[in-house]
């Protein structure tokens, strides 16, 4: 099989904090219809890479391409061309505290296109039924919301301007096991339907296990990338300690037989 | 660009739309338009060609399936010529999904409804005045109960001194010159038409003693550290470091409100004495530039011109002004909820609110000391 050309594509990018070397040639492929997972200890510089993909984040060497251009050396119009191809949900949801929810989704339609009160309201009833949040949600603020409420806020403002590729930081930090997977089934969800190409961060090995096609782990300033089989036979020792220690096995334990009924 | 999204061909009472160009939001107003054309009712039957259908994204879907819902409902029969686009299936898949049950909004009657507007502020405002008074009570308690050493927090106080203050001292010192000298000049110029010139003494160092020191310093000190006062605590409450205080069975009000009530408590009357000395520095400077009063006849004249209880009757304000000013900005800061927006509302509240207390506060003692003889 011919493999396709890749959404995006990270090309021995080197970050550097000070006299801290974060990422030191990194090179990675996302490609078209897959989920990426992206994991690695605290502070190896997991969302420093998403924000160099996302062209918030100008690397010292090295480029990203996203759809064939370059974002470390695009202009700002070109940017925000870019920009508007991908949605991205941050770990804390960010939705902006002052507008309901129904604000914060239209908030980029508006920004763009100039669509009727009623089209707005249209999409954005279509917008909250694709991450399941019930129709009252829409005229509450971030606050009123729960932690899980407002994970599916922050995904169904990210789809606002139908995006083809979605990035997501931590998406199930901080839910109970019960939200986290149905968080995690929403995501599966609107894979499949939409066709998505999804690159997210997790620590959550349950997400892991039940949505992602590839993993790329970053160890010692460098990534390896494989599928989910392939990288828990790495004899590296962090990548056995994190796929096959105690918490590992029983998010295995518990995700195998749900996931292959 | 309609055109080119949606053609329509009307046969007898069928009727063929063939869709073509980007369905996408990009073109939503086109979208919007095109869709607009589409008859409201009288066809039996529509045919939709999506054929030649260029890019169809979930917007423009949910937009079209939303007209031909509509068109269904109005008596019309939707027929797809080839299968229809496999945005579709989603969206039939999602509108068959079971939504979680949504509670009955509320509606809030604006200001359509007066009657219940006002009685909704009244009931408000009456909530609030208990809710401040509670606040003034848990104050006078905590402030009780910590008066020992361990509970008066000696290094948070001696930083609000420090930051209301000494940081204070150059802005205050300046504006009260300023004030004194514009009074000064002002009063010169009018007590020269009687030949009374020196009475310019009298009249800078009663207003700068009595009222404008203290007064212009408690709303410069308002602005400047009533704003802070209700911003830090409201960034503590959004980060819900206040409960986190709570969980640690510490007070709150031990650990925030009162090293900023005594720190202005000390840093405001301080402040009005630098106020008090700038000012009188500034009518002698003015006098001796311009009315040829030195500074050997001006302290000699000053002290004429001062009863005894001049000074103190500005001085005794500055405690109480310093007190509203505290209470007001931690008060607001505490009650800062949710948002972002909330915080800044509550800060201008705190400092608008903490300037009119000041000089509705200074109005009384005005009629008190009138009718005191102070």
């Amino acid at each position: 099989m011919a493999t396709p050309s890749p959404v995006i594509s990270v090309r021995n990018v080197v970050n550097r904090f000070g006299a801290q070397t974060v990422h030191d040639g990194v090179s990675l492929d996302v490609l078209p219809g897959e989920v990426l997972g992206i994991v690695g200890g605290s502070g190896t510089g997991k969302s420093v890479l998403l924000r160099t993909m996302l062209g918030l984040h100008r690397p010292v060497s090295g480029e990203v391409l996203v759809e064939g251009r370059n974002v470390c050396a695009a202009s700002e119009e070109e940017l925000l061309d870019v920009k508007r191809r991908y949605g991205v949900t941050f770990q804390h949801g960010a939705l902006f505290s002052s507008l309901t929810v129904a604000q914060n989704i239209q908030f980029p339609i508006r920004e763009y296109f100039d669509a009727s009160p009623a089209t707005l309201a249209a999409l954005t009833e279509m917008r909250l039924r694709m991450v399941g949040l019930p129709a009252d949600a829409a005229s509450k603020l971030p606050s009123q919301l729960s932690g899980g409420m407002i994970k599916r806020a922050a995904l169904a403002r990210a789809l606002a301007l139908d995006p083809t590729l979605l990035f997501l930081d931590e998406p199930t930090a901080g839910l109970d096991p019960i939200s986290a997977a149905s968080f995690d089934e929403l995501v599966s969800y609107l894979h499949r339907g939409l066709k998505l190409t999804i690159v997210m961060i997790t620590h959550d090995l349950d997400t892991l296990l039940a949505t992602c096609n590839r993993v790329a782990v970053i160890i010692d300033s460098k990534i390896v990338v494989d599928t989910l089989d392939g990288i828990m036979k790495n004899p590296h020792p962090w990548i056995q300690e994190y796929f096959h220690g105690p918490r590992a096995r029983a998010a295995a334990a518990s995700a195998r037989p749900a996931g292959r009924k | 660009m309609a055109r080119e999204l949606l053609e329509q061909a009307r046969t007898g009472d069928a009727l063929t739309v063939r869709l073509g160009g980007a369905w996408r939001i990009e073109n939503i107003a086109a979208i919007e338009a095109a869709l607009a054309e589409l008859p409201q009712e009288g066809t039996r039957r529509v045919v939709i060609d999506a054929r030649s259908l260029e890019a169809l994204d979930l917007s423009g879907a949910w937009l079209l399936r939303e007209r031909l819902a509509s068109l269904q409902s109005a008596g019309g029969r939707i027929e797809f010529a080839g299968s229809p686009p496999s945005q579709f299936a989603f969206l039939e898949e999602l509108t068959a999904q079971e939504l979680p049950e949504t509670a009955l909004v509320e509606r809030r009657s604006g200001w359509r409804n007066p009657l219940g507007w006002l009685g909704r502020i009244s009931v408000q405002q009456w909530h609030q005045g208990i809710d401040a008074i509670g606040y003034l009570g848990r104050i006078a308690v905590t402030g009780v109960r910590s008066f020992r050493p361990r509970h008066l927090r000696v290094a948070s106080i001696t930083r609000h001194i420090y930051e209301t203050g000494i940081q204070a001292i150059p802005i205050v010192s300046l504006i009260a010159f300023l004030i004194s000298v514009i009074i000064a000049y002002l009063s010169a110029q009018q007590l020269r038409q009687f030949g009374a010139e020196i009475f310019t003494v009298d009249l800078v160092a009663i207003a700068v003693l009595r009222e404008m020191g203290v007064l212009l310093t408690a709303i410069i000190v308002a602005g400047r550290s009533g704003s802070a006062f209700a911003a830090e605590i409201g960034v503590m409450r959004l980060n819900d470091e206040i409960d986190a205080l709570h969980s640690m069975g510490v007070n709150p009000f031990e650990v925030l409100v009162l090293p900023r009530l005594i720190g202005l408590l000390v840093a405001l009357p301080l402040l009005t004495i630098v106020a008090d000395a700038m000012g009188l520095a500034g009518g002698a400077l003015l006098s001796s530039l311009l009315l040829d009063i030195s500074l050997t006849q001006f302290i000699p004249r000053l002290q004429d011109a001062l009863a005894p209880t001049t000074f103190w009757a500005g001085l005794i304000k500055a405690p109480v002004f310093a007190a509203l000013i505290a209470m007001v900005g931690t008060y607001r800061g505490m009650q800062v909820r949710d948002s972002s927006r909330e915080l800044g509302r509550l800060t201008t509240v705190a400092v608008v609110e903490s300037i009119f207390l000041v000089i509705f506060a200074d109005a009384v003692f005005a009629i008190v000391f009138v009718e005191l003889d102070f």
